[in-house]
C-alpha cells in the first residue's frame, strides 16, 4: 500500500478551488488537489491547458483569482515568492548568464545568509549529485543543454526546499538522455526526499516518473490517480484518449448483474461483456473502452467472452510490437497491438487476413463521460 | 607536408580572396567609412595642428617648406599646457559632461526599464515618444529652454504668480542651465541602448532570483543591473562623448564663466583665426576621450577572458 493512501495522512500541499483568469479567459478553472509528502506528482496535459499557470501560482509569481493554497498547514496564497519554501525549475532554466555554475548554485544559499564554509560544502555536494563537479567554474553559455538543465536542478535542490516545482524539466533533451535523466531524477528524489511536482506533456514521462498523475484539460483536473489507475481505469474518454491509445464502442447497458455489465453495441450488432462494480441504470448510454494491447488477434476463432471478426487493413511494425488496424464488418477500425514473439518472416497475421479479435471481460472499462 | 601545403592557398592569397568576395566587400564598408570620415579628416586636422599660423590663405604654414624640408612643430600643443585657460576648459567640459551623463543615466534608466516592462502593444508608442523631439530642430528646442528658464520665463512667472517667490530665480546663463540643456537633449541616446539591453533580459531571470529568496530590490541589484551594464556603458558613451565637445548648448544657455572646450575651439577658429591652435585643441580633446575608452575596453576584454 502506498504512503499517500494512508487514510490518516494529512496532505502536504492543498489547493482549494484555485482559479486564474486572464481577462475573461480562465487559464486555471477551479483546481482542487491534495499532494502528500515525498510524492513525485506529475501534471499532465496538452499545450495551453494551464500547467505552467498552475505552477506559477504555487511558486508565487501569479496571484490566483480565486481559491486558496496551503503548504504544510499554512495559507501561502498571498505570500511573495521569496518567502515560500518552494523552488521552481524554469522551463527555460533561467540560469544567470553572468555567473559561473558554482555561483548560480550558491545564489539561493547566499540570499538565506548561510555561512561561507557551509555554502561551499553544500554547493560542492549539489554539483556532485548532478555530476557537474568538474564544470563548476564554467559559465552557462559554455554548457550543453543537458548540463544546463542539471545546473538548474542543482540550483533548486541545494536550498532543500519543502516543495520543488519542475516545469517540463526534460523537454529539451534527446530521447536517450531524457530516459537517463528520468532515472536520475527519481534517484535524486529518493535520496533527498523532497516533494516534487513535475509538469510534462509527455505521457510516457509521466507514467515512468510519478507516484501520481493529474491529467489536466482546459484548466480543469480531468482525473487524479496512480499511473496504473489512470491507465487501467480512466474515468472519461478524455483521459483514456490522452494516456495511450484506446478503442471505444458506444452502446447501451442491457443487463447488470454480479459485477458484470452487458452492453449492447448497435454498430457491432452484438453484446459486449465488461466486468465492472459500477451501478448503472439499464438503458443508459455508455462507452466500452479497450486498450489495443488487451485485444488478442488470431486467424482462428477465439474462446473469449468478447469476440468480433474483421480484416487486417494496416500493419505497423515497431520492432518489439506490431500495431494492426482491423476493419470490422460494420466498417469501424479497431487498433490492436501485439508483441512480436516470432521473427517477422514467420508472422502469423498479415495484411488482408481475415482475423478474430477477442478480449476478456476484465480487460475493458465502461465510461459514462 | 609540402604536398598538403601546396594545395592550401597561402595566407595572404586567402586574405585577398576574402576581401574580393561579396562578404569581404560588405564587411569592408565600416572600414571605408572610418577611413573617409574619421581617419582622413583626423590626418588633416593633425597636419594643421603641427603647423604655424600665418596671415595667408589658408592661414597656416604648409607641412613641407619650399625646399622640401618638413616643417612640423609641437609648439601649439605646448601652448595648450602653458595657458591654464585650456586645461580649465577641458576639466570643466569633463565635469559638465560627466554630471550630465550621470543625470541622463538616473533619469533614463527608470524610463528604459518602464518601457521594457510595459505591455508589448504600447512599447513601440513609448519608444516613439522618446525619439519624438528629434522631429523638431535641435536649435529650436534649446531656444525653447531659454523661454522656460529666463528671468521672465515660464518657470519664474509661474512661481511668482503662485507667490512662492517674489524675485525671479537666475537660472539662465549658468551651469545649471547647461545641465538641463544637455540632459534634455541627450536623454534619448541614453534611453535607447538601455532599453535594448533591458528588453533582451528575460523576466524569467528576475523571477528565478526571487524564487531563490531575493527581495525585488535585491533581485534588481544582483541580476537586472549587472546584466544591463553593456547598455549603461553604450548609453553613457553616447551621451558623454558629444557632451564634452558640446558647443551650442553652453553658448546659448551657459554664462560667461561656464567655459567649455567646444567654445574655446570656436573662439580660436573663428575669433583668433588661429587654425593650428584650434586643431591642437581638437586633437587633444580626441586623446582625452579616446585614451580612457581604450583603457576601459582593454580592461573589459581582460575581465571577460578570465
Ligand atoms: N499572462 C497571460 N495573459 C493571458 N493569457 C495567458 C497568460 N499566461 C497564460 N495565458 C493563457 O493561459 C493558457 C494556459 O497557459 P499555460 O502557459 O499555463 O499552458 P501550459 O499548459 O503550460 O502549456 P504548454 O504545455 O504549452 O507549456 C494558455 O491558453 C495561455 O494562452
Ligand atoms: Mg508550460
Amino acid at each position: 500500500m502506498t504512503k499517500w493512501r494512508k487514510p490518516d495522512e494529512v496532505p502536504f500541499l492543498r489547493l482549494e478551488g484555485v482559479v486564474k483568469r486572464f481577462g475573461d479567459f480562465a487559464a486555471v478553472d477551479g483546481v482542487s488537489l491534495d499532494i502528500y509528502r515525498k510524492e513525485l506528482f506529475c501534471l499532465l496535459g496538452g499545450s495551453g491547458c494551464g500547467k505552467t499557470t498552475l505552477l506559477r501560482m504555487l511558486a508565487g509569481f501569479e496571484q490566483p483569482t480565486a481559491g486558496r493554497i496551503y503548504l504544510d498547514g499554512a495559507d501561502i496564497t498571498e505570500a511573495p515568492p521569496y518567502e515560500r519554501p518552494i523552488n521552481m525549475m524554469f522551463q527555460s532554466y533561467a540560469l544567470f548568464p553572468h555567473m559561473s555554475v558554482e555561483s548560480n548554485v550558491a545564489f539561493g544559499l547566499k540570499q538565506d545568509g548561510v555561512a561561507r564554509v557551509e555554502i561551499r560544502r553544500r554547493v560542492a555536494e549539489a554539483l556532485e549529485l548532478v555530476q557537474l563537479g568538474p564544470l563548476a567554474k564554467r559559465r552557462p553559455h559554455q554548457l550543453s543543454g543537458g548540463q544546463r538543465q542539471r545546473v538548474a536542478l542543482a540550483r533548486c535542490l541545494v536550498k532543500r526546499p519543502k516543495l520543488l516545482l519542475l516545469d517540463e524539466p526534460l523537454a529539451a533533451l534527446d530521447k536517450k538522455l531524457r530516459e537517463h535523466t528520468q532515472f536520475e531524477l527519481m534517484n535524486i528524489q529518493e535520496e533527498v526526499g523532497i516533494t516534487f511536482i513535475v509538469v510534462t506533456h509527455d505521457q510516457e514521462e509521466a507514467m515512468s516518473l510519478s507516484t501520481r498523475i493529474a491529467v489536466m484539460d482546459r484548466g480543469q483536473i480531468a482525473q487524479v490517480g496512480t499511473p496504473t489507475e489512470i491507465y487501467e481505469y480512466p474515468k472519461s474518454r478524455f483521459t483514456a484518449n490522452f494516456i495511450g491509445s484506446i478503442n471505444f464502442f458506444d452502446g447501451k447497458v442491457a443487463r447488470s448483474e454480479e459485477g458484470e455489465l452487458t452492453v449492447t453495441v448497435p454498430d457491432l450488432g452484438r453484446d459486449l461483456h465488461v466486468r465492472s462494480t459500477r451501478q448503472l441504470a439499464i438503458g443508459s448510454d455508455v462507452s466500452v473502452a479497450v486498450r489495443p494491447e488487451k485485444i488478442v488477434i488470431s486467424r482462428d476463432p477465439l474462446d473469449l467472452p468478447n469476440s468480433v471478426r474483421g480484416k487486417v487493413r494496416d500493419l505497423g511494425y515497431l520492432g518489439s510490437v506490431s500495431v494492426y488496424r482491423v476493419e470490422l464488418e460494420n466498417g469501424a477500425l479497431i487498433k490492436v497491438s501485439a508483441a512480436n514473439t516470432r521473427h517477422s518472416a514467420e508472422r502469423e497475421v498479415d495484411w488482408d487476413d481475415e482475423v478474430y479479435l477477442g478480449w476478456r471481460a476484465t480487460s475493458a472499462v465502461v465510461l459514462t463521460e | 607536408m609540402s604536398g598538403a601545403a601546396s594545395e592550401e592557398p597561402s595566407g595572404s592569397g586567402r586574405r585577398r580572396a576574402f576581401w574580393l568576395s561579396g562578404r569581404g566587400l560588405v564587411s569592408s564598408i565600416p572600414y571605408l567609412w572610418l577611413l573617409l570620415f574619421f581617419l582622413l579628416p583626423f590626418a588633416i586636422v593633425l597636419k594643421i595642428s603641427l603647423a604655424e599660423p600665418i596671415i595667408a590663405q589658408p592661414p597656416f604654414t604648409p607641412l613641407f617648406g619650399p625646399d622640401g624640408s618638413l616643417q612640423a612643430t609641437i609648439d601649439n600643443f605646448l601652448f595648450l599646457l602653458e595657458d591654464s585657460l585650456y586645461i580649465v576648459a577641458y576639466l570643466n567640459s569633463l565635469k559638465i559632461a560627466g554630471i550630465s551623463t550621470l543625470l541622463c543615466l538616473l533619469i533614463g534608466y527608470p524610463m528604459a526599464y518602464g518601457i521594457a516592462r510595459s505591455p508589448r502593444a504600447i512599447r513601440n508608442i513609448l519608444l516613439l515618444l522618446v525619439i519624438l523631439p528629434f522631429w523638431t530642430s535641435f536649435l529650436l528646442r534649446v531656444y525653447a529652454w531659454m523661454g522656460i528658464l529666463r528671468n521672465n520665463g515660464l518657470i519664474n512667472n509661474l512661481l511668482m504668480w503662485l507667490g512662492v517667490i517674489d524675485q525671479p530665480i537666475q537660472m539662465m546663463n549658468s551651469d545649471f542651465a547647461i545641465y538641463i540643456g544637455i540632459t534634455y537633449s541627450y536623454l534619448p541616446f541614453m534611453i535607447l541602448p538601455l532599453y535594448a539591453a533591458l528588453e533582451r533580459l528575460s523576466p524569467d531571470l528576475v523571477e528565478a532570483a526571487e524564487d531563490l529568496g531575493c527581495r525585488p530590490w535585491k533581485a534588481f541589484l544582483t541580476i537586472t543591473l549587472p546584466l544591463s551594464v553593456p547598455g549603461i556603458i553604450a548609453g553613457s558613451l553616447l551621451v558623454f562623448i558629444p557632451a564634452v565637445g558640446e558647443f551650442v548648448i553652453p553658448s546659448l544657455l551657459g554664462g560667461p564663466d561656464s567655459l567649455m572646450i567646444g567654445r574655446v575651439l570656436w573662439d580660436e577658429f573663428f575669433g583668433n583665426r588661429d587654425w593650428p591652435v584650434a586643431s591642437a585643441v581638437a586633437i587633444a580633446l580626441l586623446l582625452v576621450l579616446v585614451i580612457p575608452i581604450m583603457l576601459f575596453q582593454r580592461m573589459n576584454l581582460r575581465r571577460e577572458g578570465a
